[in-house]
Formats: C-alpha cells, structure tokens, sequence
C-alpha cells in the first residue's frame, strides 16, 4: 500500500501466556513479538490451536480465566495494554481497539435488535445520546452495505443473513473509529462468495478510518490477497515473519513451504495428490528444541535439541530456523 | 447458515421473538384454559365476597340456624342463598373460600416475587463470577437443600408464628393495616385490628418466601454459567462494556424465559405448602381462613357434611391445575424446540 508510514501503533514484545488446566499449564502462546503499523494489515496464519487466537485476546485483555499473560508487554498508545486497570482497558475496547469475531451468528446478541446493540457502543464511548447514537447507527449500517437501513436497523440478528451479520459486525467494530481493529477469522463462517464481499468492505473502509488491522485466519489465500505483511505462528511462536510479497515469493522457514504447498492446486485433479503435513499439530509433545520438529522433512538432531532464534534472512524478513538462510536462498536458486 | 436462521425461535414472518413467544402460548389450549380458570380465581377472590354481600346481604360474619330433632344446626348444605353451603359454624363457605383465597394467592405470589429477587440476584452473581465465589454460594444453597424446607418452615413457624413474630414483621402488618384502614373507610367498611392471626399470616409469608428462591438460584446460576462463554458476551465485552451492563443488559434477558416459567410453577408448589401448613394448624388461622384451614375445618365434618371439604377442595385444586398448565404452556412457548406442534 502506497500510504504506509512507519509510525507503530501496536507493539507486542515477548508476549507469553499460558493456560491453567487440570494437568497443569501449559503455554499456549510463547514469546510472540511483533508489530502493527500504521494503516497496515498483518496477517496471523496457522493451524488451529496454534495460538493465534489467543495472541489476539490477549491485546484486549479478554482471554478466558484459564488463561493468564505470564510475560510480555503490549505497547499501544504508550501504554502497555498488560498493565492497564479493568476499567482502563474497558476504555480502549471498542473505542481504539475493536474486535470482530469469528461466527458473527454467535457473536451478535440473540434477543436484541441490531440498534440497541450498535447504539451501546457509541453511547458507551463517545457519549452519544439514544438520538444521535440512532443516527449514526444508521450511517454506519449504510456504510456497510446494508441496505434500507433505516428499517433494517430495529431487526433481530436471526433475521439477517450470514453476510449481513458480518457487515453488522464490522459497523459496531468500525463505529467508534478505532486505531486498531483486530480481525479474528472474519471469514471462516461464511461461504465463498460473501467472504469476498465481506475482505472487500474492510479493505475499503479500514483507510476512512485510519484503521489498522491484525488479521486472524488460516487461508492463505485472503493472507495474499489482503495483508501487507504476515506472521506465521505454529506451536504458541513466530516462525516467519515478512512482508506478505517477500513471504509468498521467497518462504524461508519449512513450516512456511509446507503450508504454501498444502494450498489445493486446481490443476492438480485428484484428493489423492494433495499435499499433506505428515503428522498431527499435537504441541504439548514438544518441550524442547523447535516445536516443529517432529513433522518437519529437513529435521536433524539440533532442531530437536535447540529452539532455534528468529534469524533476519532479508530485510524485515525473519525466520525462526536452524537452516533459515539456507532455506531463503533455496528459493534464489530456483527463481 | 440459512437453515441456522430458520431454526432460530420465532417464524419465519419475520416476528419478534417476544411476539413469538405470546402466539404459541395462545396456540397451546391447556394453558388458555388454565388462565381463564386462574382468572375466574383471583377476580372472584378480589370482589367475589364484596359483590355477593351486597346481592345477598350475607357476610362473613352471618350466621343461620336451626333446630332439628331437637339439635342445633348451622351445617347448611348448597343452596341458592349459600352456593356453597355453610361451614359449621354457619358461615357462608363462599365467602370463606374466595376470602381465603385472596391469602392463598397472596401468599404465592408474593414467595414467588421473594424467589425472583433474591433468587436471580444470588444465582447470577455465583455464576458470573464464578470460582471459589460461586463455591461458597453455591454450597450455602445445597446445605439449605438438605433440610427439607417445609421442616424449616415448620419450626420457623412455631418459633416465630402470631405473637413471636420478629419486630419488623409487626412493623409491616401494622403498616399494612393502617393503609387497608385508610381504604376501608373511604369504602364506608368497619376497619380491621391488628391482631395475632394477622401476624402470623405475614410471617407465613416471609417463612415461606425465604425458602423459595433456592432452586430459582441453582436455575439461574446454571443458565449464566453457560450463557456467560458465549461469544456474543466475548464480544460485548471487546466493545468495553461494564461488568454491570453485561449482567444486566445481556444476560439477564437472556435467561428471562427460564425465570419466569420457574417462578410460574413456585406459585402453586407455594400454595400447596401454604395449605399443608394451614391444614396442620401452622399457618393461617381463626378467624382468618385460606384453602389449607378450610379443608383442616372441612375434613372434621366429612362424613356428615361432605360439601365442607369438597369446595375448598375443589377450588383449590383448580387453582393449582391451572397454574401448572400456565406454566407447563409458558415453558413451551419460551422453548420452540420443545413444542408438539
């Protein structure tokens, strides 16, 4: 994108947390750190259970009481997010960080209508009354796409259709022009068609606002369409982070040319040939050495042994590999 | 994602889920029954014996008799003076039933309203927050679960029942007094005294309200403890909203269809309890009467004058036939998933 500055708004440095389970606790997310620009999209990919999700709810303080931050800082604003009071961050959700969620079915409030709930925010953060909070749901209803919304807008969720819900969603996110808004796979609950409509509506709206996004999802496919740069998590770590270009053009970690050559390749016929990762995503096997070791091709005993360290291979260009610079120059070689 | 919305309560009209809930009551005929049956109830308890007074010149009070072989006799059997015949003191037993009625009603909902109250506030403040909070509310509940509450009752009221009654339940009656006194002679009516009948009467309820909201609590407490992982609650939260809003503005709606279909069915598991104390001679007493002394009175008589135990009786169980199906409909209608149609 041609408007980048260089000016971060989000910086998460060494964020860990960890979950309290019956067998004890385990890290879920470990010693992730990256950062958001100003008008940028960063995408987070993975598998599921990989952590991302986590990251996400830990930036606004929402993790379940399982969960705690063990380590890490959030810098937004000047502030570390971590340490801020139940009702300072309060203050920051919804008004300079806004969420949206996975299943906006589940996400929206079943037994009331869509006004009352874009209105609360507004009223909640910038001291709207239930007038001027009206009149502004019904502006941000139409910015979204949702037409007839002076009527629509006094509606129940179950009467909007799957897409709808999302728009929706994205109007009560988007109401209070946040500085961040994070994205956690927007997408993966509505089918193909509607999913383009709804990457197309924050593409076109996050520069209005300003807004950056952290963008959640395991589709490679909306990474390369929609972010400037990505993370690649697996395991609770960063194992590849880059420009979205550079990372598509030149992968430089394993993990990262698994997952590009697991992408279904319509040329390619047959289920049969489709490429998989040998092995299961089980983290909690792992405790030392690199997390994905255990199903990776080029895995020699170090790997097993020794965590590997985030390793710069180009600029803004990092891998966190034993054979990090081998691997970025493999795909030199053959380009 | 479509057949999702299909399934999501109401019909596919496009109605609110509130107008949903209202049709299919009014489509299920047990309980339109049971609410005209409720309502002939409470409209005959309110004005029932003020109208038939003044039709008849009888009141409570009025006491016929007459001689017969030679004995004393005020045990009349239904006629068209006494539609329900007279108790064996000669009182008119219509006016006794819709007069004990009004506290046998009273006395269900006002346990009830108790069991909203605290029941809703206790169970969803154990719920919302969970852990060692919820432990130590919940663990109270279940210890008093495990006495049987009419064995509670039972001893509260032979503690504290007429003239033991604790000092704010006087103050209470006494309050209640002068505002009927206040009524009564704007009526040109003869004011009631405070006495310890009338006493007794506001503890039953207090001892009875006391011990309804346990279940209402567990009830709640389950449904916030589901309801409060949900993700629509993750997300009012990422929008900043306050612990109060969530409970209040988010949860507490949600769990409305429970509550009220809960607190429906307290209403005559109270009266039976109501009664089942009157009848042991704990609760409502002389001059006072309630469906429970009715039938305590009744049932001395029942081999000579049947009628004694029989309106009580029946108006009673009508009342309490009805109550259920009201809440047995109100139960399908809040959960589409459970209706036959």
């Amino acid at each position: 994108m041609s408007d980048v500055t260089t000016k971060t708004i989000l910086e998460v440095l060494g964020l860990t947390v960890s979950f309290e389970q019956a067998t004890g606790s385990t890290k879920v997310v470990n010693d992730v750190s990256f950062e958001v620009l100003e008008g940028e999209t960063l995408g987070i990919v993975g598998e599921s259970g990989c952590g991302k999700t986590v990251t996400v709810l830990s930036i606004l303080g929402l993790l379940p009481e399982t969960g705690t931050i063990d380590s890490g800082k959030m810098i937004f604003e000047g502030r570390d997010l971590a340490k801020l009071s139940v009702e300072e961050i309060r203050k920051v959700r919804g008004s300079k960080i806004a969420m949206i969620f996975q299943d906006p079915l589940s996400a929206l409030h079943p037994l009331l209508p869509i006004s009352t709930q874009i209105c609360e925010v507004t009223m909640l953060h910038r001291g709207f009354n239930r007038d001027e909070a009206r009149l502004h749901a019904v502006r941000m209803l139409e910015l979204v796409g949702i037409p007839d919304a002076e009527k629509r807008i006094d509606a129940y969720p179950h009467e909007f259709s799957g897409g709808m819900r999302q728009r929706i969603m994205i109007a009560i996110a988007l109401s209070c022009e946040p500085t961040l808004l994070l994205a956690d796979e927007p997408t993966t609950a509505l089918d193909v068609t509607t999913q383009a409509q709804i990457l197309n509506l924050i593409r076109t709206l996050n520069p209005k606002f300003k807004t950056s996004t952290v963008l959640v999802t395991h589709d490679l496919g909306i990474v390369a369409q929609m972010t400037d740069r990505v993370a690649v998590m697996y395991g609770g770590r960063i194992l590849e982070i880059a420009k979205t270009s550079d990372l598509f053009r030149a992968p430089s970690n394993p993990y990262t040319k698994a997952l590009l050559k697991s992408v279904p390749d319509p040329s390619v016929g047959r289920i049969e040939d489709l490429y998989q990762i040998p092995g299961t995503a089980d983290f909690s096997v792992v405790t030392h050495g690199c997390a994905f070791a255990p199903r990776c091709n080029r895995a020699e005993q170090s790997c097993r042994e020794e965590l590997p360290e985030l390793e710069q291979v180009s600029e803004g260009h990092y891998s966190r590999c034993h054979f990090a610079k081998e691997e970025y120059l493999s795909n030199q070689s053959k380009h | 994602m479509s057949s999702k919305t299909n399934t999501n309560g109401t019909e596919a009209s496009g109605l609110t889920p509130r107008y949903g809930i209202w049709s299919r009551f009014k489509r299920n005929r047990p309980a339109v029954f049971g609410s005209w049956i409720l309502a002939i109830v409470i409209v005959l308890s309110a004005i029932g014996p003020a109208v038939f007074g003044w039709l008849t010149g009888i009141s409570s009070d009025y006491i016929p008799s007459s001689v017969e072989n030679g004995a004393l006799v005020r045990s009349f059997p239904p006629s068209l003076t006494h539609p329900m015949g007279t108790d064996d003191l000669g009182r008119d037993l219509f006016l006794r039933v819709f007069e004990g009625g009004r506290i046998s009603i009273l006395v269900g909902i006002f346990a009830s309203v108790i069991s909203l109250l605290i029941g809703v506030a206790y169970g969803a403040t154990a719920g919302f927050f969970g852990g060692r909070i919820d432990g130590v509310m919940m663990r109270i509940v279940d210890m008093l679960f495990a006495i049987p509450y009419l064995l509670i009752v039972v001893v509260m009221m032979s503690l504290f029942g007429g003239n033991n009654a604790p000092d704010a339940v006087k103050q209470v009656t006494e309050a209640f007094v002068f505002l009927t006194n206040a009524l009564m002679s704007l009526a040109g009516a003869s004011p009631i005294s405070t006495s310890s009948g009338l006493f007794q009467i506001f503890f039953l309820f207090v001892a009875l309200g006391s011990v309804s909201w346990l279940t209402m609590a567990r009830i709640v407490r389950g449904q916030v403890l589901s309801l409060k992982n949900e993700e629509f609650i993750l997300a009012a939260r990422s929008i900043g909203v306050s612990t109060f809003g969530i409970v209040f503005r988010h949860l507490i709606p949600n769990i409305s269809g429970p509550v009220i279909v809960y607190a429906t069915l307290t209403i005559p598991s109270v009266m039976l309890a109501e009664a089942f104390l009157s009848f042991l001679g704990l609760g409502v007493q002389a001059p006072y009467s309630s469906w429970g002394s009715l039938a305590a009175d009744g049932i001395k008589n029942i081999a000579v004058y049947p009628w004694q135990l029989v309106f009580p009786g029946l108006v009673m169980g009508m009342t309490l036939v009805a109550l259920n199906l009201i809440g047995d409909g109100l139960r399908d209608a809040f959960d589409p998933k459970s209706s036959k149609s």
